[in-house]
C-alpha cells in the first residue's frame, strides 16, 4: 500500500511524554493517513499505550506538538477538545462499558448527550451499531458485567462508532479473546473499516491482526518509532527487535506448524 | 526518622494539593452548572441523594440514640455523687445539639458513604470508565462527582437533624427509665438549657463536613491505579483522611464559634 500520498488526519512530532524521572516517548513522531489501518507494536512498556493514550489527550506531553490537520479543525487557535473527541472513537482494552448502564445505553450514551434525539431514535440507532457489530437487539438489554470479553470488545467498538467517528483508536483490540473471536473481531474491523471509510490506529500484540487488517505497521522501541511500513519491510528489517519480533522463534515455529509463511496465534494473556 | 518525618511532610503537602485541586474542580463544575443548570445530572443526585440520605437513616438514628442513651446514663452516674443530676440534662442537650450529633453522623458517613464514593469511582477509575467518559468529551467531575457531593451535602444537614434528636430521645428515654426523672421534667429543662443556637452551630457544620468528606472521597477514588490492592488501600485511606479532617474541622469551628460567641 503506497500511503504517502494521502493527508494525514493525526499528525504528532517530537512527542516527549515522561512519569517523574522516567521518558517513555523520546522525541517521537507519527503520523495516522486517511483511509488506513496503522498498527503499533512494541515491547511491553515501550509507551504503545501511552502513546495512544497521548493522542486521545488523556496524558499530558512535555513537548511537542499533536495536530489534527484530517479533521478540518484548524479554525479555531486552539482546538475544541470536544469537538475533537466527537470525532474519534475510542476501544480501551478492557472495554471500559459503563457498568451502570445496559449495552444499549452504553451505546447510546454518547449519542444521547452530544445530539437531542428521541427514544425512538436511539432505540434504532443503538439496534443498527449492535447488529453493525455482529449482535442483535436483545443482547442490548443486558448488563457490562452480564456478557462475555468477545461481546465487550463488540460492545465496546458500537459504542466507538457511537458518532460515526473519523478515526478510531483500538487498545489491544484482541487481547484476551481466543483464536477464533481475534480473527472474527479482526474481520469485522477490516470490514468496519472499509465500510464506513475509518482511519484506525491499533495498538497490538497480536501478529495475526497485524498480518490480517494492518496497512502499516509502526514499531516502538527506546520511545521512538524504529521502523515504520508494510508488513513486507517489517520482515526485511535488520533493527534487532523488529528481527526477534517478525522472524523470532514463536513466529517460525507456527510457520512450521501450519506451512504457512507465517500465521502465528495471538500471545495469550 | 528525620527522612520519614521529611517524606510525611511532602506528602501531607500533595493531600493538601490534590483536596485544593478537587476542590477546585469541582467549583468550576458547579460554575458550569449555574450557568447551564439543564446540565445538572439530577437522576444521578436523587439516586445518591437516596443512597446517602434515606437508606443511612435507619444505622444513623440507631447510633445517635445509642451514643445520647450513654451520655446521659454515665452523666447521671457520675453528677449523682454531688447531686447535680439535673444537669444532665444540660450536658446531654449542650453537647448533642452542638457536637455529637453532627460528629457522629459525619464520621458515620465517611465510612458509610465516602467509602462507596471512593471504591465506586476507584472501580470505574481502574476499568477505564472515566478514561472513556474524558474521551468522549465529558468532565467526569461534572458527570459523576458533582451530583454524588450535592447528594451528600443534602443529606448530611438532615442526618445531623435527625441524629440529634434521636440522642436527644435516647437522653430523655435514660433520664426516665435510670435517673428517674419524668419526661416533662426533662423537656421543660431543656428548654431552660439549650437555645436554638446551640441547634444552629449543629447544623451549620454539617454541610461543611460533607463537602470535605465528599472531596476526600471522590479525589481518593481518583487516585486508584490498576491493582485491587490500591482500590483498598484508597478505601481506607479515604474514610482515615476524611474522618481525620471532620474532626479537625469540627476543631476549627469550636474555635470560630466561641470566638463570635455562639
Amino acid at each position: 500500500m503506497n500511503a504517502p500520498a494521502r493527508q494525514a488526519v493525526i499528525e504528532a512530532r517530537d512527542l516527549v511524554v515522561g512519569f517523574g524521572d522516567q521518558i517513555v516517548l523520546d522525541r517521537l513522531s507519527i503520523a495516522l493517513r486517511r483511509g488506513e489501518i496503522l498498527g503499533v507494536v512494541g515491547a511491553s512498556g515501550s509507551g504503545k499505550s501511552v502513546l495512544l493514550r497521548t493522542l486521545i489527550g488523556l496524558i499530558p506531553k512535555r513537548a511537542g506538538t499533536i495536530s489534527f490537520p484530517g479533521l478540518g479543525l484548524e479554525g479555531a487557535a486552539t482546538p475544541d477538545t470536544s469537538a475533537i473527541a466527537r470525532r474519534q472513537g475510542i476501544l480501551f482494552q478492557q472495554g471500559a462499558l459503563f457498568s451502570s448502564l445496559t449495552v444499549r445505553q452504553n451505546i447510546q450514551f454518547p449519542m444521547r448527550e452530544n445530539l437531542s434525539l428521541s427514544v425512538t431514535l436511539l432505540d434504532e440507532l443503538a439496534t443498527v451499531k449492535l447488529e453493525m457489530v455482529g449482535l442483535n437487539a436483545r443482547d442490548g438489554d443486558k448488563f457490562p458485567a452480564e456478557i462475555s470479553g468477545g461481546m465487550t470488545k463488540r460492545v465496546a467498538l458500537a459504542r466507538a462508532l457511537a458518532l460515526d467517528p473519523d478515526v478510531v483508536f483500538l487498545d489491544e483490540p484482541t487481547s484476551g479473546l481466543d483464536p477464533i473471536s481475534a480473527g472474527e473481531f479482526d474481520v469485522l474491523i477490516r470490514a468496519l473499516q472499509q465500510t464506513l471509510g475509518l482511519t484506525v490506529f491499533m495498538v497490538t500484540h497480536d501478529l495475526d491482526s497485524l498480518h490480517t487488517v494492518c496497512d502499516r505497521i509502526a514499531v516502538l522501541a527506546d520511545g521512538k518509532v524504529v521502523a515504520d511500513g508494510p508488513m513486507t519491510m517489517m520482515l526485511a528489517s535488520e533493527h534487532p527487535w523488529v528481527k526477534s519480533y517478525f522472524r523470532g522463534t514463536r513466529t517460525r515455529n507456527r510457520a512450521k506448524l501450519t506451512g504457512q509463511p507465517w500465521k502465528p496465534a495471538p500471545p495469550m494473556h | 526518622m528525620l527522612n520519614s518525618v521529611g517524606h510525611a511532610t511532602v506528602r501531607l503537602a500533595s493531600d493538601a494539593t490534590t483536596f485544593l485541586g478537587m476542590f477546585g474542580e469541582l467549583a468550576i463544575a458547579m460554575a458550569r452548572i449555574i450557568a447551564h443548570p439543564r446540565r445538572f445530572r439530577l437522576t444521578s443526585a436523587v439516586y445518591h441523594l437516596y443512597r446517602v440520605g434515606w437508606q443511612a437513616v435507619p444505622i444513623m438514628v440507631l447510633i445517635t440514640f445509642l451514643i445520647g442513651a450513654i451520655i446521659a446514663q454515665q452523666g447521671i452516674f457520675h453528677f449523682r455523687k454531688f447531686g447535680a443530676e439535673a444537669y444532665v440534662v444540660d450536658m446531654v442537650g449542650i453537647l448533642v445539639l452542638r457536637e455529637i450529633g453532627v460528629l457522629i453522623v459525619s464520621i458515620m458517613s465517611a465510612g458509610r458513604s465516602g467509602s462507596a464514593y471512593t471504591a465506586e469511582l476507584g472501580s470505574m477509575k481502574m476499568r477505564e470508565e472515566i478514561d472513556a467518559l474524558r474521551t468522549m468529551g465529558f468532565d467526569p467531575v461534572e458527570i459523576l462527582i458533582l451530583p454524588r457531593i450535592v447528594a451528600l451535602i443534602c443529606a448530611l444537614p438532615i442526618l445531623a437533624f435527625l441524629g440529634a434528636m434521636a440522642a436527644l430521645y435516647g437522653g430523655g428515654l435514660v433520664a426516665w427509665l435510670y435517673g428517674g426523672m419524668s419526661p416533662g421534667v426533662f423537656v421543660a429543662r431543656l428548654r431552660e438549657a439549650i437555645s436554638v443556637t446551640h441547634f444552629e452551630v449543629g447544623m451549620i457544620k454539617a454541610p461543611f463536613m460533607a463537602l470535605a468528606i465528599g472531596i476526600v472521597a471522590c479525589s481518593e477514588g481518583l487516585k486508584v491505579k490498576g491493582s485491587a490492592e490500591s482500590l483498598g488501600l484508597q478505601t481506607t485511606t479515604s474514610v482515615v483522611k476524611s474522618i481525620f479532617l471532620v474532626i479537625v474541622l469540627d476543631g476549627v469551628f469550636a474555635i470560630f464559634f466561641a470566638s463570635i460567641g455562639m
